[in-house]
């Protein structure tokens, strides 16, 4: 949220940052940090506990209840008590890590959450890092030589895949891949994590969930890598005017030499920035990617508490995937902090 | 006292010569033009589509096709499970989901300004309120928000709409509250500020339209994304169940199968329209950022 912001102030200060402003900086970051999740926390309050009509009719729906009984679940849920207590209750519980109790799964919404958490890492972690090492590259190789043709290929196939919607890209690629279209055989398993028949450890696991894991990445990495493109590129290119890399280049090194030891760090500070910002567009590409190869995340998991809807599982959701972002974008001010030597200490 | 006259040095010219040279510049962007042919054809084909589409065509009691068929005379796109020629669906489609598109953009853009214009033009503690409330929703996941948001509110259009405006409208604040900065630290601010301007008769009729431009730029950007979301909330199962959306098409094939019969014929078409017109919205955004925003050049 506020990395950019936070450059602001730091950067008018220049060289006189000193390193014993790390802590006081490291602070005031976890304080906004620690705000914005009080916010969250509010607005999930107003949206799953303030705004839905009646949660005793939508828990005991179908079901024939007495007048008695919905008191009795009016007073377990606590939903007589004053606003304000209530809320402080669901902080409370939230910071407990208690996240409430699934109604679908008859389970508690945190285990819930941490069995899924796992898969939904693996998905976005591999997912981040082939798109951020792909779209980085390209966008590179792209604004250096802006206007040529490997540019051009390049911007506009990222601004088609941009334009696709991941969950029709992810269902084409299912259907080319797994099911088998024509001519191309089945190549790879259709969805979840692993093949039940398989034993669930060891080597044979391990490539199980290889295969399991190419179609939900490249359909993830495919709709992502194009905005790190589109960020890279143009930073690359607002460097390019910059004196430094005249001065480079007056000295005789080579043009790969210039792009790669001078333009590159340089240009890679506001695209640290930007991928960090963006995390978000990973959520919720995991939530559709998932959803379309029932693989076992949180994403999946929200998809079927939706279909209920299950809101207690909902919000615990939100909750988490809300909380790891602001996480995220905590890191990505401590890590520009160090990469950037304006606001490093000299 | 007028806007226009008021209007600083260098835009004394009247609107009209304003607008026709951004139609010449516009007219030399094969890209903006294309994206704008695109665009113009779904919207006639969206608006004509009564004209010969009837009920009996999308009513699956009505209609009396072969059953999810790949492409044969008479259905050029094939059928879906319940005999409907797919390429009606997908025209009958774009009705909706460019409607739901449009409004939530609407309501993208009315929020965002005026967001952005109030913390622009109060800049005391009015103005890092609102700031402070943007910066907190940016920060939140807009895929998650929008999900929760949609869910509670039960399913259907308005829902979904909502929750791509509640989700959405950060960027335009953004944009707007940096644009009215800089458009109120121009002499002729001051000048209506010592004629007893009010606030309000600042920010309405001096400030907005100057901003206005900028604003026609994001939304058309902001229309392409809100495509896109309504598909995506659709196909999550928050729209609504008996209306023909390029989203609900999407979601009816793979609940119905239609991946696992490798009914490609049912999933292409609803999928290429959304890419185009996105496409179309972005081309078209681009090429207005580029003829209003000469630094652009060359990109």
């Amino acid at each position: 949220m506020s990395s950019l912001t936070a450059a602001g102030p730091a950067k008018a200060k220049g060289q006189g940052v000193k390193r014993s402003d790390l802590l006081p900086y490291l602070g005031s970051k976890l304080a906004a940090a620690l705000v914005s999740f009080m916010v969250t926390l509010v607005i999930g309050f107003v949206i799953f506990s303030l705004m839905p009509a009646d949660p005793v009719r939508t828990l005991t729906r179908g079901r024939p209840t007495s007048e008695a009984q919905l008191v009795q679940v009016r007073l377990q849920l606590g939903l007589d008590d004053p606003i304000w207590q209530r809320f402080l209750t669901f902080v409370g519980n939230t910071l407990k890590g208690e996240l409430g109790y699934s109604w679908q799964f008859q389970q508690s919404v945190s285990s819930l959450v941490l069995d899924r958490l796992g898969p939904t890492l693996l998905l976005m972690g591999t997912a981040a890092a082939v798109s951020i090492a792909l779209g980085l590259w390209l966008g590179i190789r792209s604004g250096w030589r802006h206007g040529s043709l490997f540019d051009r290929i390049a911007s506009s196939s990222s601004l088609m895949l941009w334009s696709v919607p991941t969950f029709w890209l992810g269902m084409i690629l299912l259907i080319a891949f797994s099911v088998g279209l024509g001519p191309i055989p089945s190549l790879l398993p259709a969805g979840g994590m692993s093949d039940p028949s398989l034993p669930q450890e060891g080597w044979a696991h391990i490539v199980d969930v290889a295969k399991h894991l190419v179609l939900p990445c490249l359909t993830m990495v495919l709709v992502v890598f194009a905005q790190y493109v589109t960020v890279m590129r143009s930073s690359i290119i607002d460097e390019m005017g910059s004196p430094y890399l005249l001065t480079a280049r007056a000295k005789g090194l080579t043009d790969d030499a210039v792009r790669r030891r001078h333009a590159v760090p340089n240009a890679l500070l506001p695209s640290v920035t930007m991928i960090f910002m963006h995390l978000g567009i990973l959520v919720s590409g995991a939530i559709t990617v998932e959803s379309v190869y029932s693989w076992p995340g949180l994403g999946y998991l929200t998809y079927e508490a939706l279909r209920i809807p299950d809101l207690p599982l909902l919000q615990g959701t939100f909750i988490v995937f809300s909380a790891s972002v602001i996480i995220m974008n905590l890191l990505a001010d401590v890590v520009y902090r160090f990469l950037d030597p304006r606001v490093r200490a000299q | 006292m007028t806007a226009a006259t008021d209007a600083p040095a260098g835009l004394d010219v009247p609107r009209h010569h304003a607008f026709s040279r951004f139609c010449r510049a516009f007219a030399k962007r094969p890209a903006g033009l294309a994206g704008l042919g695109l665009l113009v054809a779904f919207g006639v084909l969206a608006l004509a589509a009564p004209l010969f589409i009837g009920d009996d065509q999308l009513n699956v009691i009505k209609v009396d096709g072969p059953q999810l068929s790949p492409p044969v005379d008479g259905y050029p796109l094939g059928t879906d499970q319940a005999g409907r020629s797919v390429l009606l669906l997908v025209i009958w489609g774009a009705r909706e989901s460019l409607s739901i598109g449009l409004i939530a953009t609407a309501l993208t853009v009315v929020l965002g300004s005026a967001v952005g214009l109030l913390a622009g033009h109060y800049q005391g503690w009015i103005g890092k309120i609102l700031m402070h409330v943007t910066d907190w929703f940016i920060a939140l996941p807009s895929l998650p928000l929008a999900i929760s948001l949609s869910a509670v509110l039960g399913q259907g259009a308005a829902s979904i709409t909502i929750a791509i405006a509640v989700t959405s409208w950060t960027a335009t604040a953004r944009l707007v509250r940096a644009q009215t900065l800089s458009v109120e630290a121009r002499p002729f601010i001051e000048r209506a500020k010592v004629l007893g301007a009010g606030n309000t008769q600042i920010m309405i009729r001096h400030v907005l339209p100057n901003v206005m431009p900028l604003i026609l730029v994001s939304s058309t950007l902001t229309v392409a994304s809100a495509i896109l979301s309504e598909a995506t909330l659709t196909f999550l199962g928050l729209g609504d169940p008996t209306s023909v959306t390029w989203g609900s098409m999407l979601q009816a094939a793979f609940l119905g199968g239609a991946v696992t019969a490798g009914a490609w014929w049912y999933l292409m078409p609803p999928g290429i329209a959304i890419l185009i017109v996105v496409l179309g919205f972005t081309l078209v955004g681009r090429a207005v950022e580029h003829v209003l925003n000469p630094r652009m050049v060359g990109r």
